[in-house]
């Protein structure tokens, strides 16, 4: 017993090391700008350059854009089917696994064939269209991680029993929707909003395929042609990611404390 | 959205299946963004240059360059996934199995939580910062032990450098797919090995570990398809200096070095069928241990 | 010397002691029954007798061996659990021959036995299922299978029909007892239904709070209940603070009307206040008889139970329930008429206040 207690605390101490060290290392190297000194100068020169400003207004624009949009296409189709379709529960949870199947360089692959400037949708003829075709990308992207999340909400909840309670005091579907439904997978849809903001952020394939400005094909440029500012960068990536996930953990226990 | 709530409420008249409408506008979306995209990709793979059946891009494959990109991913992902279902199940087991203190669990699942979102290219830096050339753990080794690991034949760039950096979002991935399956061992199960007389390891042989494995192997096939089409963090670290098959594919779809559009579907359609079958081979082993775990 | 002694037995769990100073023998083939609410430590002292928790302090000794700080594998005593645990990975036949096969008995010796085992649980056909295409009855008889097939000396139940339905927790309490018997092993038996003990026990150890509170024969327990806990534990008592009245004739005042008990009040005198207790079957209405208690009330309750009509009567502050039994041409009094209560002196129990 004891001695596999010594084990444990081993495989712990072991893989928090190693996911601490990259962390300290990245942070000892973003200070290390300055000769001979520690200081925030790369810091200093990332938040002062209008590249990262307008690249990360970007991402962040398109991160919430995502966002609404993905909530507006799933919601209302996770309590459809939870509702009236259930036979349709495992076809469409399918469907929404499928992001993890296809890979993203292969999807934005097709986007690019099918709806390039000479096809029936010239989405990338125009800056705008590009937009919205990426936004429609990250969409796709968030798909799985937004649905579960959402369905996991109102699994919680007896969508039926609710539902039905509502209409027979006079309520109509929207309504019942936003007033009923929402509040009550309000934390769920919370949670499936931050991790997509987390996953939109950074992220670089899409974005450096359709060849937006947006923050992910910035950090890489960056890190090509800099040394320290892209550890000042990831350092700054590491603490949004950390923050969505603080604020995930913070909701859903909030939940559970009103659950019981 | 409240309009497609309403005529999706209406009872069915007319022969038109109404609670169908409320569903339609997710279709469309997954029809146009998600299934002709691949569907697209799929067909031009069977085709050539002038829209004719072929199977030549499909042989095309085989050629020395693609196949050895192919097989790089392969591998990587292989070493990564595997690596990380191991480290990520001892870890696992750690934190729950018992021993520990209570707060470690949920101190992990969160870091979890954040490690395994953390990839792409700051994840790259973050290991550049760490072992690359002026990185902090090769300074640290160099000053203190006087290891050049560089001089060792290590570099951040190179295959082992991919693998090790994409096991910082596996070994966090593998925690949190494989701790309910964990949590799924009763502790009777032990107990009753135990009484009837099964030592610790016999419980593993004969209990605990088939109990796992489905979970364990289907978890790993998840990391592997997890890393097989992941490209932004190999990109960053490496430039195009590492031949893998998105890097490759990453090339094709910028500037068509492969000078033939058709064959770059035909590597799309290959990542797909290997993705599609590990993914396929996850949900069964999924669906044999839950059977047990329920 | 008894098959298994437990002596001055006590477990802590930190500061929160939950089992103090317990005591039992038990003989050779006997059927043990523990019997107490949730988290009296009835768990906990099996446990214990299993290995899988150690002992604070005091002594079990089985056949004569002192297996205090044995591992549970050494020990030889068989445990069926209340959620079956059987392994899931393996079939019908692997699960009963597990034990056997650790032990590395032969495959042919295996199969005979995991035949023989599957015969006497009356599941020969469910051979090559796996638990999960079983339902709770047939995987809970796979479980004590299991428990036996490695010839225990002991055998230990911690509520093993509790997640069954009722139907089938009658039918196969009976059949764990018949086997029992066939077999003389030493069973113990952990519950909370009182029924259940009441009626496959040899002997019943009532728990109250990490202690035995009485230990006896079912008929002992549910007749000659010594504590007020075990009254009210063990079939629905009426249970009544009196006053004694005049010691030597065995009257006491409930309420303010006279009864007298043929029970021994103990050291109790004149003027104290005696706990005392009638079965709602020993009491019945009627008008008075000489030689018996009377007390007249109103009716306060009629509830119909199926076999038998519970019916309450109010005696000023108190309350006697009373069970007649259902006969179609019975006439049922209505709530609020009055009422004479009959009783015997022998029915009116004393016991202890705690
Ligand atoms: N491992 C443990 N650590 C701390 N306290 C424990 C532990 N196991 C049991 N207890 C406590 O000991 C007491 C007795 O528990 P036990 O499980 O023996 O009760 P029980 O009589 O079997 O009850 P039930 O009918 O609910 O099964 C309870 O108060 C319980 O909370
Ligand atoms: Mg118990």
């Amino acid at each position: 017993m004891k001695q596999n207690r010594i084990g444990h605390w081993i495989a712990i101490i072991l893989g928090s090391l190693y996911f601490v060290v990259p962390l300290i290392g990245t942070f000892e190297f973003s200070l290390r700008k300055l000769r001979g000194v520690y200081s925030f100068e790369a810091y200093r020169v990332v938040l002062g350059d209008p590249a990262f400003q307008a690249s990360f207004l970007y991402s962040v624009g398109l991160a919430c854009l995502t966002i609404i949009i993905g909530l507006l296409l799933i919601v209302p189709t996770a309590y459809w089917v939870q509702l009236r379709l259930k036979r349709l529960q495992p076809f469409v949870e399918f469907v929404t696994l499928l992001p993890l199947v296809v890979p993203a360089i292969v999807l934005v692959f097709g986007y690019l064939r099918l709806y390039n400037s000479s096809s029936w949708l010239p989405l990338t003829a125009t800056a705008r269209g590009t937009d919205i075709l990426l936004t429609f990308g990250y969409v796709t992207l968030a798909l799985p991680y937004m649905y579960r999340s959402v369905e996991t909400g109102l699994k919680s909840i007896d969508v039926r029993t609710l539902t039905e309670a509502a209409e027979s005091l006079g309520a109509g579907p929207a309504t019942i929707l936003v007033r009923i439904i929402l509040p009550n997978i309000r934390s769920a849809i919370l949670s499936g909003a931050f991790l997509t903001f987390a996953i939109v952020i950074g992220e670089f394939t899409f974005a450096s395929l359709l060849n937006r400005p947006a923050f992910g094909p910035y950090l890489q440029l960056i890190g090509a042609n800099r040394a320290y500012e892209p550890a000042a960068l990831t350092i700054m990536s590491f603490a949004i990611t950390w923050a969505c996930m603080g604020i995930i953990q913070v909701v859903s226990r909030n939940r559970a404390a009103m659950r019981k | 959205m409240a309009a497609q709530a309403q005529a999706a409420s209406k009872p069915v008249q007319g022969g038109i299946p109404w609670a169908w409408v409320g569903v339609t506008p997710f279709l469309l979306f997954a029809i146009l963004f998600l299934i002709l995209p691949t569907l697209f990709l799929v067909v031009g793979a069977f085709q050539d240059p002038d829209g004719n059946l072929t199977l030549a891009n499909i042989g095309d494959l085989f050629t020395p360059s693609i196949l050895s990109a192919y097989w790089i991913s392969i591998k990587v992902s292989l070493a990564s996934g595997l690596t990380g279902a191991i480290f990520g199940a001892f870890m696992a087991y750690a934190a729950i199995g018992g021993g520990l203190p209570n707060w470690i669990k949920p101190t992990l699942m969160t870091f979890s939580g954040v490690a395994s979102n953390f990839a792409g290219v700051p994840l790259a830096f973050a290991f550049l910062a760490t072992l690359g050339r002026q990185g902090l753990v090769t300074l640290f080794l160099m000053n203190v032990f006087g290891l050049n690991i560089y001089a060792q034949g290590f570099n951040i760039l190179t295959f082992w450098g991919l693998t090790i950096t994409y096991l910082y979002f596996q070994i966090p991935l593998m925690v949190l797919i494989f701790t309910p399956a964990i949590e799924g061992l009763r502790k009777e199960w032990r107990e009753a090995a135990t009484i009837l007389g099964a030592s610790n390891w016999q419980y593993w042989r004969h209990v605990a570990g088939p109990v796992l494995m489905p979970s364990f192997l289907g978890a790993a096939l998840l990391l592997f398809a997890n890393s097989f089409g992941a490209i932004a963090t190999a990109y960053a670290l490496t430039g195009s200096s590492l031949n893998i098959v998105t890097i490759l594919l990453y090339a094709q779809i910028r500037g068509d070095v492969l000078h033939n559009q058709n064959l770059g579907y035909a590597i799309a359609l290959g990542m797909i069928v290997i993705t599609g079958l590990s993914n396929l081979a996850y949900i069964w082993l999924r669906i044999r241990s839950e059977r047990w775990l329920k | 010397m008894s098959f298994i002694d437990i002596r001055n037995l006590k477990k802590s769990f930190g500061t929160n002691t939950v089992v103090h100073d317990f005591s039992l023998s038990i003989e050779k083939g006997e059927f043990v029954s523990f019997l107490g609410p949730s988290g009296c430590g009835k768990t906990t002292i099996l446990r214990m007798i299993a290995g899988f928790e150690l002992a604070s302090s005091g002594s079990i000794t089985i056949g004569g061996k002192d297996v205090t700080y044995l591992p549970p594998a050494k020990r030889n005593v068989g445990m069926v659990f209340q959620a079956y645990a059987l392994f899931p990975n393996l079939t019908v036949a692997e699960n009963i021959g597990f034990g056997l096969k650790i032990a590395g008995a032969s495959q042919s010796d295996i199969n005979t036995r995991v035949s023989e085992m599957l015969d006497m649980i009356k599941l020969p056909h469910l051979k090559d299922r796996y638990p999960y295409q079983m339902s709770g009855g047939q995987q809970q008889r796979v479980a004590l299978a299991r428990a036996i097939a490695v010839r225990p000396q002991v055998l230990l139940l911690d509520e093993p029909l509790s997640a069954l339905d009722a139907k089938i927790r009658v039918s196969l309490r009976e059949e764990i007892r018949a086997l029992q018997r066939q077999l003389g092993i030493t069973t113990v038996f952990v519950t909370h239904d009182q029924e259940e003990a009441l009626s496959i026990s040899d002997r019943i150890v009532v728990m109250y709070e990490g202690r035995a509170n009485q230990v006896g024969a079912p008929f002992e327990i549910y007749n000659n209940p010594k504590t007020r806990f075990v009254a009210s534990f063990v079939g629905t008592l009426n249970i009544f603070e009196a006053k004694i009245t005049d010691r030597a004739r065995g009257a006491v005042s409930i309420d303010g009307q006279t009864v007298v008990t043929s029970r021994d009040l103990g050291d109790l005198g004149n003027g104290d206040t005696a706990t005392v207790a009638l079965r709602p079957e020993a009491v019945r209405l009627g008008t008075p008889v000489e030689g018996r208690n009377s007390l007249a009330g109103t009716i306060g309750e009629v509830a119909f139970l199926g076999a038998v009509i519970r019916i309450e009567v109010k005696l000023g502050e108190s309350v006697v329930s009373l069970d007649i039994f259902n006969d179609p041409g019975l006439h049922l009094p209505k709530i609020g008429d009055q009422a004479t209560v009959v009783f015997k002196p022998e029915d009116v129990l004393v016991i202890d206040p705690t």
